[in-house]
């Protein structure tokens, strides 16, 4: 193709963007539409994913060792469950330090036990892959001078469960809408181009080559994405900015913090833009196609 | 320029629209194709420009032999003829310019050429003051000289016309009779489907009846006939 045909095919799809003013108009609503409920959706689903994420991390291992080890004997079970798979950090306190997370969580009464100590030193232990805490406690509750090791043991279980359906329900329905999407909008499209099938037969009569009638189709079916993705993109962005910011304010150092926008908000424009103008140029290119065998 | 050889063509519904033609059109002649609805008239234009394939049978024109272009190179052969059509098949969203340049667009011509050859095929037609009209703002007569306009601006050797005169008045028809004279005269072949007797009559020229899926007559000069 020439380069001056191609110009006149950017030039005949804009032009027909406009003569064909109300069929325009709905395709890109169809587009505005979908891609809103798209993205407000989005949103909601990563931010559960985050919280999820957020629950999972927090899940820890308490390792309590043998009151009456000595230092030594705490440092090897240290070492030793450094070393087992699966896991990712360990925090040390030693007894001391634990009976004075006691005293201020429960009161001063406990300050008596400061003379005779009855607790062990205890390891925090984080698995590197939640889902393996139960099997990683488990190895550690075999290890020598182990006094007791919990980890919430069943309602662990549950919650991961829980967890782990909500994703595939958020997963399933992320689908099932962009699907309807893509239905929705190549449908409205393929309806403008029904519309104009009389079209597509006259050029073909005239000598056109299939590429010659699809292509500025095509390039219509990208300004139509484009032009329907503008207000999703713009109300999305400014109203995630602005919840982010009066959420940040209240809600500091709480469990579920919001998804930071600054790389969050371009990933979900990139997808919104990209699934219009492939919506927009797949209908295109299927519905004429279909109208092409003249 | 046009070679018919034993074309039958029988259509998925069981119509026989055309029952073994023989024709041959030099270059240069102006033919008419007449006879009563159903005949296969259609069918006869329409595998001239395959929008139709014969069942069986062979078609030349201009020396190619219509069934043996592959699909893609059907677009490449039709620019070789001008086809006007009963409806006139204007596309709506162009004006009167951009219609006619679409024949020349399709062939990739130059932007300076387009403008000069679109322009002097509007004047040939008398359209000069509407090329920025839309299809729907003009008349029948006008519609059908916008769509002889296209289909010579490229100046093909063969013009096709199936039933030009068939949605216009009596006045307008001679109008439209009067341009394909002017672009016969010039060399161009004309075949032209036809109900309209006046015109036959009148303005002669070879007639070629055809029946039944048959040619039933085939006469220089020829009239009409009132058994038709």
């Amino acid at each position: 193709m020439k380069y001056r045909t191609f110009r006149r095919h950017l030039r005949e799809s804009f032009k027909s963007l406009s003569r064909n003013g109300w069929m325009t108009f709905a395709s890109v609503s169809a587009v505005t539409v979908t891609l809103l409920l798209i993205g407000v959706f989005f949103i909601i689903m990563m931010n559960l994913n985050q919280l999820a994420d957020n629950i999972e991390n927090d899940v820890e291992i308490k390792v309590v060792a043998e009151p009456d080890a000595n230092r030594v004997q705490v440092q090897e079970l240290l070492k030793r469950v450094k070393k087992t798979p699966g896991v990712e950090e360990v925090t040390y306190f030693t007894r001391d330090q634990e009976l004075e997370k006691m005293i201020e969580s429960f009161g001063d009464e406990l300050a008596l036990h400061k003379q005779s100590n009855p607790l062990g030193d205890a390891l925090y232990v984080k698995a590197s892959n939640p889902q393996e805490t139960a099997t990683i406690a488990k190895e550690i509750s075999t290890y020598e001078y182990i006094y007791d090791v919990e980890y919430g043991e069943g309602k662990v279980e549950k919650l991961f469960k829980v967890l782990k359906v909500g994703r595939n329900v958020g997963l399933t329905l992320i689908l099932a809408l962009l699907f309807t999407a893509m239905f929705l909008i190549s449908n409205t499209i393929r309806l403008t181009i029904v519309a104009r099938r009389t079209e597509i037969d006259i050029m073909k009569l005239v000598g056109a080559t299939d590429n010659f009638v699809r292509i500025p189709f095509m390039l219509e079916g990208v300004w139509l994405g484009i032009l329907g993705a503008i207000v999703p993109m713009v109300v999305i962005t400014t109203s995630y900015a602005r919840l982010y910011s009066v959420w940040d304010d209240k809600l500091q150092n709480q469990l579920f913090k919001l998804l930071d926008p600054s790389p969050f908000l371009f990933q979900l424009n990139f997808l919104l833009i990209f699934i219009a103008v492939f919506i927009g140029v797949w209908g295109s290119f299927m519905s004429v196609r279909k109208f092409l065998r003249v | 320029m046009i070679v018919m050889k034993n074309v039958y063509k029988k259509y998925p519904n069981g119509v026989v629209a055309s029952n073994g033609i023989h024709v041959e059109i030099s270059k240069g002649e102006f033919v008419y194709v007449v006879g009563p609805s159903g005949a296969g008239k259609s069918t006869f234009i329409k595998m001239m420009y395959r929008e139709e394939v014969p069942t069986s049978g062979l078609i030349f024109i201009n020396g190619t032999e219509l069934s043996k272009i592959r699909s893609k190179d059907i677009p490449y052969f039709r620019r070789q003829i001008g086809v006007v059509f009963q409806d006139f098949k204007l596309l709506p969203k162009l004006t009167v310019y951009e219609n006619v340049a679409y024949a020349l667009e399709v062939i990739e011509e130059a932007p300076s050429v387009i403008r000069q050859k679109v322009t002097d095929v509007l004047k040939l037609v008398g359209l000069t003051n509407k090329m920025r009209m839309f299809p729907n703002e003009l008349s029948g007569g006008e519609q059908q000289r916008v769509s002889i306009a296209r289909s010579i601006v490229n100046s093909p050797k063969l013009v096709i016309a199936d039933e030009p005169t068939g949605n216009l008045d009596p006045e307008t028809s001679w109008e439209i009779m009067k341009i394909f004279e002017r672009i016969n005269a010039q060399g161009t072949t004309i075949v032209m489907a036809t109900h309209n007797r006046e015109i036959v009559d009148t303005q002669k020229h070879r007639v070629i009846q055809i029946e039944g899926g048959l040619i039933t007559r085939d006469e220089y000069e020829g009239e009409y006939r009132n058994e038709i």
